[in-house]
C-alpha cells in the first residue's frame, strides 16, 4: 500500500509539472505577451517598443527559463537600471535590498493580477473559499439524493420505481448546466411566469447565503452530476442484488429492507465512491458555468475573467489550483478504491 | 393582423416541420417493415426507449438537413426586421413584404431576429459538427488505444500518461486556452489539426494494408481508392489561405476559421476518453481464444487488432459513440455559451442561449427554445444509447 501511494504521488507530481508547463507555454505565447505589453504600456507601441517592454519586464528569455523562474526553481531575473537593481523578486519584495533570489509558486509568490490589481495568491484564496461553500452544498444535496435514487432504482430491477427513477436520471444527465440553469431562472425567478420563489442572481449569496438566493445555483450544478452517480449506483446495486449471498439471505428468511440495508448496500457503494470522486473535476466545469450564469463571483467566475482579459499570472494561478484539485481527487479515488475493496486490498 | 393564440402557434410550428414528419414516418415505416434484416439497428425497433431515442435524434437530424436547404425556416436567421425586437411569440410582422411569412412564430430576439428560424438553423450546425467530431475522436482513440491495450508495456505507460494529462485539464480551461483569437493567430490549433486529422489516414491505411498484405496488387488498388481522396481532403482541410499553413495549391474547400478550431478542440477533449475505453476493451479481448488462434495462424499484430479485436468490441463502442455525440453537443453548447470559437451572430444553440439569458428576467422566449432543443437532442441520444445497450446485451 505504501509503495502504491508513493508511486501514485510521484506520477501526480510529474503530471502537475507537465500540465503547468503546458498552461505556462500557452499563456505566454507571443501574441498574448504583445497584448499584455500594449494594455500595460500603451496601445500605439511599435513592434520595437513592445520587444523592449517585454525584455525590461522579464518576458524575453527562453520559455523553460521563464517557467523555472515562475515555479521558483530558478533564480528570478535581475537587471541593472539607472535607479538601481530591478528584478522579478525585487518587485515582489517589500524591501528591495533583502529580496530573495528565488521567488515563485514554490516560495508562495503567485504574481500580480493585472485585472484585479491585487496579489494572485490572495484573490485565489478568497475566490476558492466562496466556491468551497458552493461545492459543499452541492455535495450535500447531490450525493445523498443520487445514492438514494440509485439504491431505490437498483433494489428491484425492472419495477415501476426503477423505470421512473432511471428516466429521471437520464433526463438530468442530458441537461447541461446552462440549459437547466436557464430553465430554472425562467420558471422560478422571472416576472413572466410569476412564481418568483428564488432570486435569479447569487451575487448577494457571497456575503449572506440564504435558501432564496443560493438554492438555484446549487440545484443546477447538482442535477447534472446526480443522474450519472445515480445510474452508476443503480448498476452496482442491481449487480449486488443478484449475488449468491443475497439469495442465501432471502432463503434464510431475512426481511427485504434488512437485506438491502445490511447486506447489499455496503458492497453496492464501493463503485459509486470512485464515481463521486471522479465527478469533482466535472463539478469544476459546472461551477464555471453556474457562477457565470448566476453572477456568483467565485473561482469559476475568476477563471472566466482572467482568461477573457488576458490576465496571465492570475490565469496561471487559477490553472494550478484547478489542476491540483483534479489530480488530488483522482489520487483519493484511487487510494479509496483500493482501501474499500477487499478483493484488491488483499491481493 | 392579430397576434396568434398559443394553439395557433403550436399548430403552425407543427405545420412548418411537415417535411420532417414525412421523413420520420418514411424512415420508421421502412425500418419496421425490414427490421429483421437490419441487424442491431433493426432490433432497436423492439424497444420502446430505443424508438423514442431514435425518433428524437432523427427529428433533429432531419431538421438540420432540411434547414440547410432553407426549408422549415420562416425567415433568414440573420434578418433583422424593425419593430420585432423582443416581441412575444406569435407577433405578426408590422408591414410584411410580399411572400414573407407574416409572423414570428416564437417571437423576436434582442436584435429583432426570428427565434424559431435561428433555432432550426442551429440544428444544422450541431448535426454538421457533433457526429463528425465524435467520429474523428474515435479514430484517434482507436488507433492509439488498440496498440496500447494489445502490446501493453512501455507504450501503454506513455500513451496512458498522455491521455491522463489531457483528462486532468478542466475542459473549460482548455477551451479558453485553445480557442482565443491570440492562440489561433499563432497557429497552435492548426498544428493540432495537422496531427489529429492524420489519424483517420493512418487508421484506414493500416486497416486495408493488414487485410490485403498477402495480395500486393489488390492491396495497392484498394489503398489507392481509399487513401487518395482522403489525402486530398486532409490537405485541403489543414491548408488555409493566409495562415501559417499555406503551401498546398489544390485547396478544394475551406473550413471557416472558427469552425476548425472548435472542431479540433472538441476532438482533442474527447479522444483520451475513447482511448481509455478502447484500451480497456483491447486488454480484455486479447485473452480470448480466437485471438490466440489468429496468433497461431501467424497473423500480424495489426490484423489481430483491427480485424479480430475491434469487431468484437463494437457493442460497447457503438453505445459509447451515441453517448459521446450527446456529450459533444453539450461541449459545443458550452463553447457557444462562453462565446468561444463560433462567430457571435451564429445561430448555434449555445450562443443563442447565452444571448437570451441576459434578458431572461423580462423576456423568456429567446432563451428557452434553443435550451429545449439541445435538451431533447441530448436526451434522444442518451435514450438511443440505452436502447442499443439493452438490445446488444440481449443476444
Amino acid at each position: 500500500m505504501g509503495s502504491f501511494i508513493l508511486r501514485r504521488v510521484g506520477v501526480m507530481l510529474l503530471t502537475a509539472l507537465c500540465l503547468t508547463f503546458i498552461v505556462f507555454c500557452l499563456t505566454n505565447l507571443y501574441p498574448n505577451l504583445e497584448k499584455l505589453a500594449k494594455t500595460q504600456g500603451n496601445f500605439r507601441m511599435s513592434d520595437e517598443d513592445v520587444a523592449r517592454w517585454l525584455d525590461n519586464n522579464g518576458y524575453g528569455g527562453p520559455m523553460l527559463v521563464k517557467y523555472g523562474e515562475w515555479l521558483g526553481a530558478l533564480p528570478g531575473w535581475t537587471r541593472e537600471t539607472e535607479d538601481g537593481m530591478d528584478g522579478r523578486c525585487i518587485r515582489a519584495a517589500e524591501d528591495p535590498t533583502e529580496a530573495p533570489r528565488f521567488c515563485g509558486i514554490i516560495q508562495g509568490y503567485w504574481g500580480y493580477s493585472t485585472v484585479f490589481k491585487e496579489e494572485v495568491g490572495g484573490i485565489v484564496a478568497k475566490r476558492l473559499g466562496l466556491t468551497g461553500i458552493l461545492m459543499f452544498w452541492v455535495l450535500v444535496l447531490m450525493v445523498p439524493s443520487a445514492l438514494l435514487i440509485g439504491v431505490l432504482a437498483g433494489m428491484r430491477e425492472g419495477s415501476v420505481t426503477d423505470r421512473t427513477l432511471s428516466t429521471f436520471s437520464i433526463i438530468t444527465t442530458a441537461t447541461p448546466e446552462y440549459v437547466s440553469g436557464v430553465i430554472f431562472i425562467a420558471v422560478f425567478t422571472s416576472s413572466t411566469v410569476g412564481l418568483r420563489w428564488f432570486k435569479g442572481t447569487a451575487t448577494s449569496a457571497m456575503e449572506n447565503p440564504t435558501f432564496e438566493n443560493f438554492f438555484l445555483p446549487v440545484l443546477t450544478i447538482s442535477l447534472y452530476g446526480m443522474g450519472y452517480i445515480a445510474r452508476m449506483t443503480r448498476a452496482s446495486m442491481a449487480e449486488v442484488m443478484t449475488a449468491q449471498y443475497i439469495r442465501t439471505a432471502r432463503l434464510k428468511g431475512v426481511s427485504f429492507p434488512n437485506i438491502v440495508v445490511k447486506h447489499a448496500l455496503r458492497n453496492a457503494l464501493i463503485a459509486p465512491f470512485t464515481v463521486i470522486m471522479l465527478q469533482v473535476p466535472w463539478l469544476l466545469n459546472g461551477v464555471v458555468i453556474v457562477e457565470t450564469l448566476f453572477n456568483y463571483k467565485g473561482f469559476g467566475w475568476t477563471l472566466v475573467q482572467a482568461a477573457g482579459n488576458n490576465d496571465i499570472e492570475l490565469l496561471l494561478g487559477v490553472s494550478v489550483v484547478s489542476v491540483i484539485v483534479v489530480l488530488l481527487t483522482q489520487l483519493i479515488s484511487d487510494i479509496g478504491y483500493v482501501y474499500l475493496n477487499p478483493r484488491i486490498r488483499i491481493s | 393582423m392579430e397576434p396568434l393564440s398559443t394553439l395557433q402557434i403550436a399548430l403552425r410550428i407543427l405545420g412548418q416541420f411537415l417535411p420532417v414528419w414525412i421523413a420520420l414516418v418514411v424512415l420508421f415505416a421502412a425500418s419496421i417493415r425490414f427490421k429483421r434484416n437490419l441487424g442491431l439497428y433493426g432490433k432497436l425497433f423492439d424497444s420502446v426507449i430505443g424508438m423514442i431515442g431514435l425518433g428524437l435524434v432523427m427529428f433533429w437530424v432531419f431538421t438540420g438537413i432540411f434547414a440547410a436547404m432553407d426549408m422549415i425556416i420562416t425567415h433568414g436567421p440573420l434578418d433583422q426586421l424593425s419593430g420585432m425586437k423582443n416581441e412575444p411569440p406569435g407577433t405578426p410582422l408590422p408591414d410584411p413584404e410580399d411572400g414573407a411569412y407574416p409572423w414570428y412564430l416564437l417571437g423576436g430576439d434582442n436584435l429583432a431576429r426570428d427565434v424559431f428560424s435561428r433555432m432550426v438553423k442551429g440544428a444544422w450546425i450541431v448535426v454538421q459538427i457533433a457526429p463528425l467530431a465524435t467520429l474523428f475522436a474515435f479514430m484517434v482513440g482507436i488507433t492509439l488505444g488498440l496498440p496500447a491495450g494489445y502490446y501493453g508495456g512501455r507504450l501503454d505507460t506513455v500513451l496512458s500518461f498522455l491521455a491522463n494529462l489531457i483528462l486532468a485539464f478542466p475542459v473549460i480551461l482548455l477551451f479558453y486556452l485553445l480557442v482565443t483569437p491570440e492562440i489561433v493567430a499563432t497557429g497552435v490549433p492548426q498544428y493540432m489539426a495537422v496531427v489529429l486529422f492524420i489519424f483517420p489516414l493512418v487508421f484506414f491505411g493500416v486497416l486495408i494494408n493488414s487485410r490485403y498484405r498477402s495480395q500486393p496488387r489488390r492491396n495497392m488498388t484498394v489503398l489507392a481508392i481509399v487513401l487518395i481522396p482522403l489525402v486530398l481532403a486532409y490537405l485541403s482541410l489543414i491548408n488555409a489561405q493566409g495562415t501559417r499553413i499555406d503551401f498546398w495549391p489544390l485547396d478544394l474547400f475551406d473550413v471557416p476559421g472558427g469552425i476548425l478550431v472548435v472542431f479540433v478542440s472538441v476532438v482533442f477533449v474527447n479522444a483520451p476518453t475513447v482511448f481509455r475505453i478502447v484500451r480497456g476493451l483491447a486488454m480484455d479481448i486479447k485473452t480470448r481464444d480466437y485471438v490466440a488462434a489468429a496468433q497461431t495462424r501467424g497473423e500480424g499484430p495489426w490484423y489481430i487488432m483491427l480485424w479480430e479485436i475491434l469487431p468484437n468490441a463494437r457493442g460497447p463502442l457503438i453505445v459509447d459513440f451515441c453517448l459521446r455525440i450527446g456529450y459533444t453537443t453539450i461541449l459545443l453548447g458550452t463553447l457557444g455559451f462562453f462565446g468561444l470559437g463560433l462567430p457571435p451572430e451564429s445561430p448555434d444553440w449555445g450562443s443563442t442561449i447565452n444571448e437570451g439569458r441576459k434578458l431572461l428576467s423580462i423576456y423568456l422566449h429567446p432563451a428557452l427554445p434553443p435550451a429545449f432543443a439541445l435538451l431533447s437532442l441530448v436526451l434522444g441520444l442518451n435514450l438511443l444509447a440505452d436502447g442499443l445497450r439493452e438490445e446488444s446485451l440481449r443476444d
